[in-house]
């Protein structure tokens, strides 16, 4: 089992890094500094630091006026409050009014699992991932959130961050880059496809293993830029393999697994299993139980790389 | 406080109602748009384009330009107005308003026109935009200033509260909003619609310097203008009591004039009236 990291320590440790390399990156939290690990940033640069209180929909337009003047705004808090309560904010003043204002959505997923679904996001990917002029990177492990931070800051735009609250398997080394737009193939295999995003990365591996021993060969594909989707790296993994599976720490509907079946129903259709949540919310209870009871589980990706197969002409 | 001469006052009092009958011609010319709310503020944008505003229509971009933002962004054609009056594109642009391919959106676009500083009309945006401005402003010490006009019905909306919260919280003096308080929002009078008595006190306790106006006397705009500007470590809000649709007789106070255009007499005649200034 590889080593655990917790992604957001790593996000609060990157943004802080940033803050030394960029004076023009500013920091905003909505009451959720300790959650997000944005404190780091705010004790070693308090003038750059805003807490807005709990109120999300004016953080994003004051991160906004502060793009307006040429600052690079890192907008913090709870992932289905940027991408829902604040939504026609995102829409109009950031995504439409293409501010480059950088939206960092933490606990996402049903990483802040014992909180319960009121707390959960599991419909955000398919929100922001609709809105024109927005990019959408989810990252997969500790590595990948350190490396994603300077790379959102230099890109030139609106982005949406999704972070996950949990200690993560790491899954890449330190040479990792992180390059908007790039899916990542991180093992080859001729059988399926297993394209992942955020923490299913890793158990995306973790199915190949088991898909090998029963004589599968499965590629696997990261995804951390959901939005531009790397379109040729899909349809070329489609052609070659022919059965595709995605998988998610989100609903089924509008996410990882709606972008690739949008790329593929027009340019490669073959069978798309999309592991991901039902159409369903979740409910309170340990991470690990949740992520196996909604579907999330190795087992499950394992179980649609073979439905996946058994369906292809 | 600045002196304001008699033939400032004359001059923007003119500059008003020029704008006034530019926005009458634009919407009777789009079929389409809002009167009412554009011919309330015309006198606080004709102060603000020309004479408040430190602006260069040659440099849209100049980085110590003032900041203005519409966030009653349905008052568009008379921002379109004020910027083409003031030099930042032709007139022959305002005949365009709300067609195709024009740089005149329906509602403002910062992308799309000159000296348009943030896109908004969906309601609500304004003041938290300008507080991330006056953020920046300081912590880039530059001097210029940020203004934000707001509608009546406008400020119904809860993030212009946590706007106001925040401004207060970091002691924004350099920056002004303005409410165009015509007391008509689309639905009706603001006092039945959702009343916002006593809008003063409620300004103040939320940590503003507030000034109160007839949002229609030239001399009493600039001086609240100045006077805002004097302001030490709190953000002032300029209260400026209007009417929704001054200058044209039937459309005053009428919440049926905030989002129609006039027929072709309902035009002459709203023009001739403006004209005249027999209600100005």
């Amino acid at each position: 089992m590889a080593e655990l990291r917790s992604m957001r320590k790593a996000y609060g440790e990157a943004l802080a890094e940033l803050g030394a390399a960029n004076p023009d990156v500013v920091v905003l939290d909505a009451d959720v500094s300790a959650s997000t690990q944005t404190w780091m940033f705010r004790e070693k640069y308090p003038d750059r630091f805003f807490n807005v209180g709990v109120a999300e929909a004016n953080m994003v337009d004051v991160a906004v006026g502060l793009a307006l003047a040429g600052k690079i705004p890192f907008a913090n808090t709870f992932a289905f409050l940027v991408a829902l309560r604040a939504a026609e904010q995102v829409r109009t003043c950031v995504a439409y009014a293409r501010t480059n204002v950088k939206l960092a959505a933490g606990y996402a997923g049903l990483s802040d699992a014992l909180d319960g679904p009121t707390h959960h996001a599991i419909c955000d990917l398919a929100v922001v991932r609709s809105l024109p002029n927005m990019t959408v990177v989810v990252a997969a492990d500790a590595v990948e959130v350190k490396k994603a931070v300077p790379a959102v800051a230099e890109y030139d735009g609106p982005v949406y961050l999704r972070v996950s609250r949990a200690e993560v398997p790491v899954i890449f080394d330190e040479r990792h880059e992180v390059h908007i737009g790039q899916g990542v193939t991180l093992r080859e295999g001729g059988d399926v496809t297993l394209v992942g995003t955020g923490i299913m990365v890793g158990r995306c591996l973790e199915a190949a293993e088991r898909l090998k021993r029963e004589g599968i060969e499965a590629r696997v594909i990261e995804i951390h830029t959901l939005k531009p989707i790397d379109e040729e790296l899909i349809v070329q993994a489609a052609r070659e393999t022919g059965a595709i599976v995605t998988a998610e720490e989100h609903s089924v509907i509008g996410g990882l697994g709606g972008a690739v079946a949008e790329v593929l129903g027009s340019r490669c259709p073959v069978p798309v299993w999309r592991v991901g949540i039902a159409d369903t919310f979740a409910e309170t209870g340990p991470y690990e139980a949740l992520l196996e009871r909604y579907g999330l589980g190795v087992t499950d990706i394992v179980a649609g790389a073979r439905r996946a197969i058994a369906a292809k002409k | 406080m600045g002196f304001h001469s008699e033939d400032l006052v004359r001059d923007l009092t003119d500059r008003a109602r020029n704008l006034r009958i530019r926005v009458i011609e634009m919407i009777y010319g789009a079929r389409s748009g809002h009167p009412g709310g554009s011919l309330s503020a015309a006198d606080i944008v004709a102060a603000l384009y020309f004479h408040h505003l430190r602006l260069d229509p040659t440099r849209p971009d100049w980085p110590e330009r003032d900041r203005f933002i519409l966030s009653k962004g349905h008052a568009a054609p008379l921002l379109y107005a004020a910027l083409c009056e003031r030099g930042f594109f032709d007139s022959e642009r305002l005949a365009t308003l709300r067609r195709l391919d024009s740089k005149l959106q329906g509602h403002p676009d910062r992308l799309k026109t000159e000296g348009v500083e943030m896109t908004a009309g969906a309601l609500g945006h304004g003041l938290a935009v300008g507080v991330g401005l006056a953020l920046a402003a300081r912590l880039d010490g530059a001097a210029y200033r940020t203004y934000v006009l707001l509608g009546d019905g406008e400020i119904q909306a809860g993030i212009i509260w946590e706007a106001a919260m925040m401004a207060a919280k970091y002691g924004l003096d350099n920056l002004t909003a303005i409410l165009d308080y015509n007391d008509v929002q689309l639905d009706g009078p603001v006092h039945e619609i959702m009343p916002l008595e006593p809008v003063k006190a409620k300004w103040e306790s939320f940590g503003w310097h507030t000034i109160e106006i007839d949002g229609h006397n030239m001399r009493r705009i600039l001086e609240a203008l100045d006077e805002a500007t004097h302001v030490h470590a709190r953000p002032t809000v300029i209260i400026a009591h209007t009417v929704k649709g001054k200058g044209v007789s039937f459309m005053e106070n009428k919440s049926t004039w905030h989002g129609r255009a006039p027929g072709e007499e309902e035009y002459k005649i709203a023009v001739a009236e403006l004209r005249e200034g027999v209600n100005g």
